[in-house]
């Protein structure tokens, strides 16, 4: 039994040596919606531990303690049934779950992406009449773009919010998903095309973090990186400034541009932005000429107001089939070679293998 | 972006084309050439030792349980070795993808390496080697001659065989899906995906889909219809219940997936729009449905390993299993709770509260069953006399890491810690935990323990100890770090990486990695080294474990007709009661015995699903009608077949079972 000692004991210090040595963001947040996850994980790793540890202990004495060669333990070939035992062996670890359970139950609902915080710390309930900070996330191939409808200027690949301010994210995507995730602010949550997602978080410490996407989407993944920015309220207010003295501005025709698959992109600043933008990426009518899915929608359910502000609707009757009329947009290409693709190629590194 | 024009399919390669081959790729160039090689000596040492008509009459007609499922076994380990091959690559890249380096393998290549990893270990290493087990031990536990339906039994296995060649062959004729194992759409649409990869990914899973669809019929029949005479529910050895409501899932759960890839590749191929980001195509549908599918899909894996540590436990304690009716139950409540906890794989898309609130208890709820049979098992060896033999070790190594992952597992059912760790590296950490330390481990200990079953010699233990230390030091060498770079917030699939810091950890995984990479040869080594020993390490007794249930009652291997007489049943542990009443195998009066004959319709119907497969994935239109029509004559064909039974003669029966009682004889002696 040598060896195997030998390699536990190998296993267990190496760890702790590198461990002491590491950031684990996750462990150690600077927001205060991942700090509250990062306690219901530490409390629900906790809770298990309390039937965990028993059961690995007791693996090791029953396998040692009953070895074939000690002849001196108890032998009962027959017993196999306890119904006291049993009733311990399934209430034990339904306890646990009564309880990891109950904290579930409200952890999710005031941990709820969707819900806005009412607390900026322990202790700090949002003031009143503060508004939080609205950003809208895009997420494009292979590259983020943060609108900021309050400042109307737009970013792509960084992201900055002023300490203790609430932030409401709304998100989605152009093409494909992808998880909009900064460890160090809160959870993450998917971006998807044609559907909004919601986040609500708030950065409790000034610094430089990481954000990245954390659902894969294409070969440029790996570097759908962007740096989140947490600020003092002087330092946002120049960080607004530099973006507003920037150049360039964030149309639809830009926007389509923008969209275009693209890998590693460095920062980009529009100084402004099209505040009708998001909700037309959401509702894929960015292109001219195209429906909004809403509007598709609403006249679907028969609401007659949608009809009167789609292009061409006012002057034609209802087609019976409202995907078949010429109002529907562009028809998909016949041949499914013919649409607009991505490159599966990775420009950025061809001497890769 | 680029427009790519399209060239006019040509109409008899379809979009094939000669830059569909990945030439460029030195890597996969380099292993076909190796692949190649390796093959043609194969082909070349089966004609030379002239094995071609034993192998066609012996084994791939053959519609006996037992050969099937060493087939299955055979098929899962060499797709381990294909498996491990892309973890291996994997390992080495995100352990040099640092500091603005780009590693070694371009998104192209990496993207197609993790999806063919997942995809083959799920459905082509640990769904054969599961389906193998059940197949060969089933039949035996219950006192059975055969499954129901021998021949849907050699079809199901070539059809699972078919799904393999077709995605062995993705890795030369074109490329992978490069999606994830689920091929998730918007990504996996055409519009995203326009290559054949996940048109490779689609056929590969419809065919073998059929397999296990049909073999999960065959043994669920089995179980139900053809259990010995004494042998109620409540008397089955627990692996043939587990085996059972495995069955039941893959039978409930299977269509789904066939459905939902059938749902895909209609907006592949003929722009419908189930999943698509317009006109009304909701790609949340897919991922309800593939997940409705893919979690029962962790329990048809993992069911029947239980059922393995219970046999493993319970034998190597000396003991009967702790707690029968309750690991019952707990395996029902299972299989039931498996149903309803599929959207704990997405609780990041942005459900509501209660939704999530509910998925993730009724997640919990699953860990109380699973606790119990722990604790069963552990009141097994409670009073016993442990034996610490090789499937023992793996048991006892399962027991702890599987408590490990299952602990990892209900902290990720609580949704709020879900949103910091789903999609990281401790996601990744925790299913391999739960995957290797339960499935593996269970497939380990199952080889070992039924190995001199079915081939009548025990396998080498020093070759088996160094593959057991190499492979249990190996996991936790590889997966600690991952749970550790999770808690960094480190997610997967990533190709690069900025922060050095991250690196340290990759190199430990990686030499993990290499620990379990030499654990499999290890194994592989165990297994020839025991062929070559094979008479020091034979068993004639048919019982080397001092076994409990009825496989162990007949000879290893065991006869073509397994049972001379079909045995009856009075208590659970059949075997272990019938040794305790003293009894005496009848050795006169032997019967003709009614067997099913081997065909090779099976061989011929999964080869012609192939070629529609391949038609498919490269718009060989003319190939997909071919083989199509040639399937639906083929099957009728076979319909009329009368000749699919024939008796072993009764004198044939006093032979063998004469030689037997010879052997028994020879080694009371």
């Amino acid at each position: 039994m040598a060896r195997p000692l030998t390699l536990l004991r190998s296993a267990a210090v190496l760890p702790l040596a590198l461990l002491a040595g590491c950031d684990m963001v996750v462990m150690n947040p600077m927001g205060d919606v991942a700090l509250q996850q990062r306690n219901l994980v530490i409390f629900a790793t906790a809770l298990m531990l309390l039937i965990v540890i028993p059961v690995i202990a007791l693996v090791g004495i029953f396998a040692w303690k009953y070895r074939a060669s000690n002849q001196d333990a108890a032998y009962d070939p027959d017993w196999d049934h306890s119904t006291a035992l049993e009733l311990v062996i399934w209430s034990a670890p339904l306890l646990i779950v009564i309880c990891l359970g109950a904290v579930t139950w409200t952890g999710t609902h005031l941990l709820d992406p969707y819900r806005p915080i009412e607390r900026i710390a322990k202790h700090r309930p949002v003031a009143s009449g503060v508004k939080p900070l609205e950003v809208q996330v895009v997420a494009l191939d292979w590259k983020w773009l943060f609108i900021y409808p309050e400042y109307g200027f737009a970013t792509v690949n960084e992201l900055a919010a002023p300490v203790d301010r609430p932030i409401r994210f709304r998100l989605t995507s152009s093409s494909v998903m992808n998880a909009f995730y900064v460890p160090t602010l809160a959870g993450m949550i998917y971006t998807m095309p044609s559907m909004e997602t919601k986040l609500h978080a708030v950065i409790n410490k000034q610094g430089d973090y990481a954000g990245f996407s954390a659902n894969y989407s294409g070969a440029g993944f790996s570097g759908m990186r962007f740096r989140f920015y947490g600020m003092d309220d002087r330092g946002f207010a120049d960080w607004v400034a530099r973006n507003k003295a920037g150049q360039g501005a964030l149309n639809r025709a830009t926007y389509l541009q923008l969209e275009k698959p693209s890998e590693k992109v460095p920062v980009m600043r529009f100084a402004s932005a099209d505040p009708g933008l998001f909700d037309a990426v959401v509702n894929q009518c960015v292109r001219p000429g195209t429906t909004c899915m809403n509007q598709m929608m609403r006249r679907d359910a028969g609401d007659p107001a949608a009809m009167k502000t789609m292009p061409g609707m006012a002057a034609k009757p209802q087609p019976h089939s409202p995907l078949t009329g010429g109002d529907a947009g562009e028809a998909p290409p016949k041949n499914p070679r013919d649409i607009q693709q991505r490159s599966n190629a990775s420009p950025s590194n061809p001497t890769t293998m | 972006m680029q427009t790519v024009t399209s060239p006019a399919l040509s109409p008899i390669f379809g979009r094939f084309t000669i830059e569909s081959l990945p030439l460029h790729e030195p890597i996969v160039v380099g292993t076909f050439a190796m692949v190649a090689f390796g093959g043609v000596v194969l082909l070349a040492v089966i004609t030379k030792f002239k094995l071609w008509g034993y192998l066609w009459t012996e084994w791939f007609t053959s519609v006996d349980h037992k050969k099937i499922g060493i087939m299955y076994m055979i098929l899962g380990i060499v797709m381990l070795l294909r498996g491990f091959s892309d973890a291996i690559m994997m390992r080495l890249q995100q352990a040099m993808a640092f500091g603005g380096s780009e590693g070694y393998l371009n998104a192209h290549h990496y993207d197609q390496v993790f999806t063919a990893h997942g995809v083959i270990m799920i459905f082509f290493v640990a769904m054969p080697i599961v389906t193998g087990l059940m197949n060969y031990i089933v039949p035996l536990q219950i006192g059975a001659r055969d499954v129901s339906f021998p021949f849907l039994n050699n079809f199901s296995f070539w059809m699972t065989a078919g799904g393999a060649v077709i995605i062995m062959m993705s890795l030369f004729v074109g490329e992978f899906a490069q999606t994830g194992w689920l091929a998730m759409p918007p990504l996996s649409g055409i519009a995203a995906s326009p290559g054949v990869g996940v048109d490779y990914y689609i056929w590969a899973l419809q065919v073998a889909g059929v397999g296990t669809l049909l073999s999960g019929v065959n043994l669920i029949a089995t179980i139900v219809k053809m259990r010995a005479p004494g042998m109620t529910m409540m008397k089955m050895p627990v692996f043939c219940w587990t085996a059972l409501c495995t069955n039941v899932l893959i039978v409930a759960a299977f269509p789904v997936l066939t459905a939902v890839l059938a749902l895909l590749s209609l907006d592949r191929y003929v722009d419908t729009a189930f999943f698509t980001n317009t006109l009304g195509g909701n790609p949340m549908m897919y991922v309800n449905l593939i997940w409705i599918w893919g979690h029962p899909e962790v329990y048809i894996l993992i069911l029947p390993m239980f059922g393995v540590f219970s046999e493993v436990v319970s034998t190597f304690s000396g003991k009967r299993l702790f707690g029968y009716t309750s690991m019952i139950y707990a395996t029902l409540v299972i299989t039931i709770l498996a149903y309803l906890v599929w959207l704990h794989h997405f609780f990041t898309m942005g459900s509501g509260a209660s939704v999530n609130s509910f998925f993730g208890i009724t997640t919990m709820i699953i860990s109380i069953p699973t606790g119990a049979k722990i604790f069963n098992w552990l009141f097994t060896m409670y009073r016993g006399r442990v034996r610490f033999e090789l499937p023992m070790m793996w048991a006892i190594a399962f027991m702890i890491t599987f408590t490990l992952g299952g602990m990892t597992g209900v902290l990720l059912a609580v949704p709020p810690a879900d949103f910091v760790l789903h999609n990281s590296l401790f996601l990744v950490a925790h299913f391999h935990n739960v995957i290797i330390g339960g499935v593996l481990f269970g497939a380990f200990a199952a080889i070992n323990y039924w190995w001199p079953k079915a081939f009548g010699f025990k396998l080498d233990t020093v070759w088996g100890k160094r593959s057991f230390w190499l492979w249990v030091s190996g996991f936790y060498f590889a997966f600690m770090p991952l749970y550790v770079l999770g808690l960094m917030g480190v997610t997967r699939r990533l190709r690069t990486f900025d922060d050095p810091s991250f690196q340290i950890w990759f190199i430990i995984a990686g030499f993990g990695a290499l620990l379990i990479a030499l654990g499999i040869a290890a194994m592989l080594i165990q297994f020839a080294v025991s062929i070559r020993d094979r008479e020091k390490l034979r068993d004639v007794t048919g019982d080397p474990w001092n076994g409990r249930t009825l496989e162990w009652a007949t000879s290893s291997p065991p006869p073509d007709y397994n049972f001379a007489f079909t045995p009856v049943v009075h208590d659970n542990d059949a075997w272990a009661d019938m040794k305790l009443r003293g009894y005496e195998r009848p050795v006169t009066g032997y019967r003709d015995i009614h067997m099913p004959s081997n065909t090779g319709a099976g061989v011929i119907l999964a080869g012609l699903s192939v070629g529609i497969g391949v038609g498919m994935i490269w718009y060989v239109w003319w190939l997909v009608a071919v083989s199509f029509f040639a399937l639906v004559a083929v099957a009728i064909g076979h319909s009329f077949n009368y000749a699919r039974d024939f008796h072993i003669p009764a004198a044939t029966v006093t032979v063998t079972e004469e030689k037997r009682t010879a052997a028994l004889a020879g080694a009371a002696l």
